[in-house]
């Protein structure tokens, strides 16, 4: 399936961005199933505010790659008919930050249609997540907590260009709703290669980016980068072996993974640019206290933004977002406890 | 495509049609007949300042010198610039990103407007949010936020609050034509009206929301239309005649100053730039732009207008640009010269109370943190070999 007309022109082993990897994912599925379709904002001929879906109404044509009115109560409840019904709806918010608007439909309908009213819904709400962007309080967010707290949608928030064409065909590929965090940071910085053959990502299992022996940092999207740079920083300045495990899926989480790594090397920071309270983090902890608790020889520590709507200015922005510095310093007293 | 482009050719001959209606009313009934000579000139100048300040807005963009996106607002300043004129001091108006012209005759100043923009520290949001978002209720405007149409439903309640407490005072929201699409939108003016709240709600048909033209946003004919489904006053005018603009707002602030509830007014323009300053605009039919801005700019009408019929003179308007030029430039001067927002006063102001939040554990340093922990003896140094703290 993998090489007719790819988006990005290159063959299969060139590298390509994050971002195209998205949209290779959604080639690939559109072209594989005629069932998927593509309901968003500006996202048909103009390609979408970043031009994830760029050059897909080309070749699909209109009726499958839609341009909807500004109505994400209407484009996710319309999605989940269509899902009902067979088809495998992707619904783009121009913003995640925007995901907010169809809340109810998405907790209240689609999260319980399954176990209620034994009505699948398979389908992708999909879209720009995250900051150091510079984008102000409703640009810039990271709203994954609140549906990881509601049963029945699964969430995944991808950090490579692998997992993002991975995760994309496998959330499409679902028999329930996904939602699908794209990092708009990580859009253009970060490339890679595409896997041979089909290269779907299991939902649910994390992936460890760096083995290391005597610390862990637990983290997904662009926190796994940042992860990565103190790894390196920590083992240059202070011979620490660092392992940093990529969750990838936030709902379901891969417990498995968590404790493996855990139980190797005893101590444990989380790391994610969501805010502090209620993020996820918190689970996390919860979880290997539950499981893990007498291989732990430090207590679990937390790097998160601060509990602050996300302000736009650099120096504001940096200040309450996590940074690479701040996630050495944390390993650091994690690893001398 | 096709259709595309005669969808936005019929919105073209939709706006020359509404000028003509407009025009042929005859100048005796119209409020802006009553306008004095000051007035009159005012309206020119709050044009023209919008259109300089946002040309000096889009040279400091190119310097890299705003931080985020730039909006424009060129071909609207009469929309936006002529309803806003038609508010007393003490009403409240919350404007939307092609609105700087309304928050320029509500009082706001360029100087303010530039330090959002490059996020400086002593901009009226002290660089917590971008661009145009800020608002002052002593002025008489509310902010906005991102999320679109939020601020109908929050007009709803200003001007509830008016009514519950027997003000005499009005409320002015903007919406684009996208906007009107949203369920904030809906249930915002439909609560309004339920409750004849003393609201106007201007949608500005711009004939784009982004890249999606109208046609893909309603299947309604006009927007005007909409107002007949909320029971409520519709008015439509063409966006582009500062003097239609007024006119038309001036009727539906005073029907709600009675006491008649919200009026819809449907305002019809042009958006000549793209989305922001970043867009291409690959999307618009070719000729277009041009059209417009050779055809129906809203300055270059109001120009002739003050010219050929009411009896103003080249030098007069000519003052007025060299006065735009010289407030404008001395106000970016100034807003180079502002500060960047330190960094700790993110932590200011979340709620009333505690008024501050703390800087977590690993900004202040470990010390600090190994301190809170009671156990400072594991601070410091790292034995490699033992793979433990020392
Ligand atoms: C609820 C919501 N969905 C999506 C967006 C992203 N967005 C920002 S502006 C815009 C287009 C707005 O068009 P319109 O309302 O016509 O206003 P205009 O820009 O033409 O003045 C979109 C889709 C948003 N801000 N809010
Ligand atoms: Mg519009």
């Amino acid at each position: 399936m993998g090489d007719l007309g790819r988006q990005v022109g290159e063959g299969r082993m060139s590298e390509i961005t994050y971002l195209e990897g998205i949209r290779q994912a959604l080639f690939d599925e559109m072209e594989r199933d005629p069932s998927v379709f593509c309901i968003g904002e500006d996202i048909g001929a103009f390609g979408g505010a970043f031009k994830v879906t760029e050059g897909l109404a080309a070749k699909f044509g209109d009726e499958r790659v839609i341009d909807s009115p500004i109505s994400e109560i209407g484009i996710v409840g319309a999605a989940a008919g269509a899902a009902h019904m067979g088809m495998r709806p992707v619904v783009e918010m121009q913003f995640i930050d925007f995901i907010a608007n169809a809340y109810d439909i998405l907790t209240n309908y689609v999260a319980t249609a399954r176990y209620r009213a034994f009505l699948p819904c398979p389908m992708v709400v999909r879209g720009p997540s995250g900051g150091y962007v510079r984008g102000g309080p409703f640009h810039s967010q990271n709203p994954e907590a609140g549906f990881i707290h509601t049963p029945g949608l699964k969430v995944v928030y991808p950090s490579t260009v692998a997992d993002a064409y991975g995760l994309m065909k496998s959330a499409i590929r679902d028999e329930d709703c996904v939602l699908f965090f794209e990092h708009k940071y990580l859009y253009r910085r970060i490339k890679g290669e595409l896997p041979a053959g089909d290269g779907a990502v299991p939902i649910g299992k994390a992936r460890v980016a760096r083995e290391g022996k005597d610390l862990s940092i637990i983290t997904y999207a662009a926190t796994v980068w940042k992860a990565l740079e103190a790894a390196e920083q920590l083992e240059r300045e202070d011979g620490l072996s660092v392992e940093v495990l990529d969750l990838r899926s936030l709902a379901p989480l891969d417990d498995e993974a968590i404790q493996a790594t855990v139980r190797k090397t005893n101590r444990v920071l989380v790391v994610h640019e969501d805010t502090r309270t209620g993020g996820i983090a918190g689970e996390i902890t919860a979880r290997i206290s539950e499981s893990s608790f007498a291989w732990l020889d430090a207590p679990i520590m937390r790097v998160t933004a601060h509990d602050i709507p996300l302000p736009y200015a650099p120096q504001l922005e940096d200040f309450v977002l996590p940074q690479t510095s701040d996630v050495v310093r944390a390993a650091r007293w994690v690893a001398a406890y | 495509m096709g259709s595309r482009r005669q969808a936005t050719g019929g919105a073209r001959q939709d706006a020359v049609a509404v000028e003509r209606r407009t025009r042929n009313k005859g100048a005796a009934a119209r409020p802006s007949a009553l306008l004095s000579r000051e007035q009159k000139l005012e309206l020119y100048y709050w044009m023209r300042l919008t259109r300089t300040l946002e040309e000096r807005l889009v040279a400091l963009y190119r310097q890299t010198k705003v931080v985020g996106g730039l909006f424009r607002s060129l071909g609207q300043e009469a929309d936006a610039v002529g309803s806003c004129f038609a508010l007393e001091r003490r009403d409240i108006m919350s404007p939307l990103i092609r609105n700087m012209g309304a928050m320029l005759v509500k009082g706001a100043a360029p100087l303010e407007i530039l330090r959002q923009y490059m996020a400086k520290g002593d901009s009226p949001t002290r660089g917590r949010e971008l661009n145009i978002h800020f608002g002052d209720l002593d002025r008489g405007f509310i902010g906005q936020i991102s999320p679109l149409g939020d601020m109908v439903p929050v007009m709803a309640g200003v001007t509830l609050s008016f009514k519950m407490r027997g003000q005499d005072r009005v409320g002015l929201v903007y919406v684009g034509d996208g906007a009107t699409s949203t369920g904030a939108f809906h249930e915002g003016i439909n609560l309004a009206a339920v409750q004849k709240c003393p609201l106007v709600v201007i949608v500005e048909s711009n004939q784009y929301a982004y890249s999606t033209p109208t046609w893909k946003q309603t299947a309604a004919k006009q927007m005007v239309d909409k107002a007949v489904g909320y029971g409520v006053q519709g008015l439509q005018a063409d966006g582009n005649d500062v003097l239609a603009v007024y006119d038309v707002t001036k009727a539906a602030v005073d029907h709600a100053r009675s006491g008649g509830g919200v009026t819809l007014v449907e305002l019809i323009t042009y958006r000549r730039k793209g989305h922001a300053e970043h867009d291409n605009q690959s999307y618009v039919p070719d000729g277009e732009i041009e059209w417009w801005a050779a055809n129906n700019d809203p300055i270059d009408r109001y120009h002739g207008v003050l010219l050929k019929e009411l009896g103003f003179t080249a030098p007069e308007l000519d003052a007025v640009d060299a006065r735009v030029r010289d407030e404008v430039d001395a106000a970016t001067e100034l807003a180079e010269q502002s500060p960047f927002p330190e960094p700790h006063d993110a932590l200011q102001g979340v709620y009333a109370d505690p008024a501050a939040e703390t800087p977590l554990w690993f900004r202040e340093g470990t010390r600090a943190a190994v301190e809170r922990n009671e156990r400072a003896e594991g601070w410091g140094t790292w034995d490699a070999k033992s793979g433990k703290g020392a």
